[in-house]
């Protein structure tokens, strides 16, 4: 019975603040309230709300998908060293990025969910009661991969709070096999979510060897981050001590894994270009356009330079170190990966179709609604873990006798 | 890929089906026998809703289950269109593997086959879907990136153009099969690729997968003049489909399993399309794969098409 007395003290904590506090929450559960509004036309009227075709069949919402499996999979560069190398700073604030692991996951779900003509039948993909097309469908192992990190990334710190509520010590020798398990996960999830696209032969622009690599290089800038920027708001609004040297480390990490995330972009570009064959159309018409159909065009090169000017400033010592420039390099890499890994993979696979049709793609005002919801649930969902997470890691949340 | 078990669904209905039907609900494990009366809160378009959501995928289900299917589907297709139509199940003959081939010095570009595709098929009119897309192409060039896909002049052919029929390759090891997460299209005994309407989850992973942009999505719900309906459907094949799932080519099985010719076949003025059992050694599609010089297209994805081309 404790544990329900633990899981309702965490609920009245989430639901436990000032008005600021509450009035964030309004403000995201509205924000929620509108894509729900958005979602509900879409299930009315179909799919042909949004602004996918048979020649685009994979479009925003599916590129948010693909970015937040990389978000969810960065919480490892916080497991690592808090677990591994033992980082007393580190492990202070590991909950906080499993509980961001957590809502990505969350995210990413919602948006393959959305994306679905009949998510009515969602339960087709259960085994046994329907038919899962394991282990020969990649997206049967997305849907594999990504429930068992969920639930590794929600049981680990559900243990290690739990036992921190009663007054007790966790038993590291108990959840430290769970922690091995969920660092390998995290990679795994992400090399499948990119083996999803780059499975396919028909579909050029992805089938690259490459693309496994690509994907864990640029989650591992955009993750960091992502999470630099939360804790600094953690830090702000809350009383619960976060080390200096954490956000150094994440920084550092940042850094080399977007250095290689644009090596790898370089080496792309050369691969295609230099003997240029029919195998670079898609890329040719993401960076420079095809027979006069140009509308990515805008977005990759937006996503370059957001790229290489935070690469700059994380590069630069005395820059990084100054916290306001690293706050730019964390929203420009943010969104320099946003793009590139969404607008800028899923949707250019697409173009030219197989049989070499021209048909663009523009995300209609449903789907910006849709997905604002989703990211709104998920700040949500991180807002409400935070909260719970850092009530009891400060002692004010223990169990009453 | 074949059937994990024996055909079962006839081509006619049992008195039981068209009076009482059983229905299997859920994992078979309760089954309710409900009667053709019409309670007055429209107690059968709900028991058909319920029955339909609970439906296990066409592979597992029993012959009295898609005998249930069967009927639903023609009381769907009564209240969405006001059409009686007539859907089967006709299962795939022994020994009979179907393939295709196309001259395409025949092809004119008249897009006769198009049209009757659609007609025969129920595709959606305003969806505009079509399963059968000839591409053009300047003389001299099989690139087909170069190819125009809406051509339309007064009259074709146009000189110095030539004509490429591409429709499903009812591939022998297709990447879409292979995507689905829920086995909801498979490779039929008779090599047919086809998908299970009413399992699909509408995930479009299959049309991210094919390297012949083959199969088609319904963003929203067909619209089919009544008048316009074909009645004569298969579950497989051209029964009406319900929004928010992928449909493609299925080798009209509807007809071929019946010995017929494909619509598009039969459409054709010019004589350019042949069909066959590729099992037989007397049919024409194998005389033509013994006796002219045939490609397919994309062969070095290695998805083995059933669908070849050749010219004179």
């Amino acid at each position: 019975m404790a544990v329900v007395g633990f899981i309702l003290d965490s609920i009245r904590e989430m639901f436990r603040g000032p008005r600021e506090y509450w009035m964030w929450l309004g403000a995201l559960a509205a924000i929620v309230a509108f894509g729900a509004w958005n979602y509900s036309q879409q299930l009315m009227n179909g799919l042909v709300v949004t602004g996918m075709s048979d020649q685009v069949s994979w479009g925003f919402y599916i590129s948010n998908f693909a970015f937040l499996v990389g978000i969810a999979a960065a919480a490892v560069l916080l497991v690592i060293p808090a677990y591994l190398f033992d980082r007393k700073d580190i492990k202070d604030v590991v909950l906080v990025g499993e509980g961001m692991a957590v809502a990505a996951v969350m995210m990413a779900i919602m948006f393959v969910v959305v994306d679905l003509g009949h998510p009515d039948r969602l339960w087709h993909l259960m085994p046994v009661i329907g038919r899962f097309h394991w282990p020969i469908s990649l997206l049967a192992w997305d849907v594999l991969v990504l429930s068992v990190y969920f639930l590794l990334n929600l049981a680990i710190p559900f243990y290690v709070l739990y036992s921190h509520y009663q007054g007790k010590e966790p038993n590291f020798r108990l959840y430290f096999p769970f922690v091995v398990i969920a660092m390998f996960w995290a990679i795994s999830i992400h090399t499948v979510t990119a083996f999803l696209f780059s499975a396919n032969p028909a579909r050029p622009f992805w089938h690259s060897a490459l693309l496994g690599p690509r994907f864990i290089a640029s989650a591992f800038a955009s993750g960091p981050a992502l999470i630099i920027i939360a804790l600094q708001i953690v830090r702000k609004v809350t009383s619960y001590p976060i080390s200096q040297t954490v956000i150094d480390t994440l920084a550092l990490i940042m850094t080399t894994a977007l250095q290689i995330s644009l090596f790898f972009v370089g080496v792309e570009l050369f691969t295609d270009f230099y003997n240029e064959g029919a195998h670079a159309a898609s890329i040719h018409y993401l960076f420079f356009g095809l027979r006069g159909f140009a509308s990515l065009q805008m977005w990759i090169w937006v996503s370059l330079a957001l790229n290489l000017v935070a690469v700059v400033i994380l590069m630069i010592h005395p820059l990084r170190r100054k916290i306001v420039m690293l706050n730019i390099a964390c929203v420009l890499t943010f969104f320099g990966i946003w793009i590139e890994k969404g607008m800028g993979l899923v949707i250019p696979g697409f173009i030219p179709t197989p049989l070499g049709e021209i048909f663009e793609y523009e995300p209609t005002g449903i789907e910006l609604g849709v997905a604002a919801g989703i990211w709104a649930f998920g700040i949500l969902i991180f807002t409400l873990l935070a909260k719970a997470v850092i009530a009891i890691k400060q002692r004010k949340l223990v169990r009453s006798r | 890929m074949t059937m994990d078990s024996d055909p079962k669904g006839k081509d006619y209905k049992s008195a039981l089906a068209r009076r009482n039907f059983l229905r299997g609900i859920g994992m078979g494990a309760v089954t309710t026998v409900a009667t053709v009366a019409q309670p007055a809160w429209g107690g059968e378009t709900f028991q058909d809703a319920f029955a339909d959501f609970f439906q296990k995928d066409y592979r597992r289900m029993s012959a009295e289950e898609i005998d249930a299917a069967l009927g639903r589907i023609e009381r769907r297709a009564k209240r969405r269109y006001g059409v009686d139509i007539d859907c089967v199940n006709t299962p795939p003959q022994e020994g009979v593997v179907f393939g295709y081939a196309i001259n395409i010095s025949r092809c004119r570009g008249y897009r006769d086959c198009v049209h009757a595709c659609v007609k025969e098929n129920n595709l959606g009119r305003d969806s505009q879907v079509q399963y059968i897309r000839v591409l053009e192409l300047n003389d001299g060039d099989f690139n087909l990136e170069h190819s125009d896909h809406y051509y339309d002049p007064e009259t074709v052919p146009v000189e110095g153009k030539h004509y490429l029929p591409v429709q499903c390759m009812q591939c022998d090891d297709p990447p879409c099969v292979k995507a689905c997460p829920v086995e909801a299209t498979w490779m039929e005994p008779d090599g047919i690729v086809v998908v299970d309407y009413d399992w699909c989850i509408g995930c479009r992973y299959c049309m991210a997968a094919c390297p012949y942009w083959a199969r088609h999505f319904n963003w929203t719900t067909p619209e089919i003049p009544a008048e316009e309906i074909n009645t004569k459907t298969h579950y497989l094949g051209n029964r009406p489909r319900p929004r928010g799932v992928v449909e493609k080519c299925h080798f009209c099985v509807q007809r071929t399993r019946k010995g017929r010719q494909p619509a598009c076949m039969e459409a054709c003025p010019t004589g350019a399309r042949i069909f066959g059992n590729l099992l037989d050694p007397d049919s024409e599609i194998r005389y033509v794969l013994a006796n002219k010089q045939v490609f397919r297209l994309k062969e070095e994805l290695g998805t083995d098409p059933k669908f070849w081309y050749f010219s004179d």
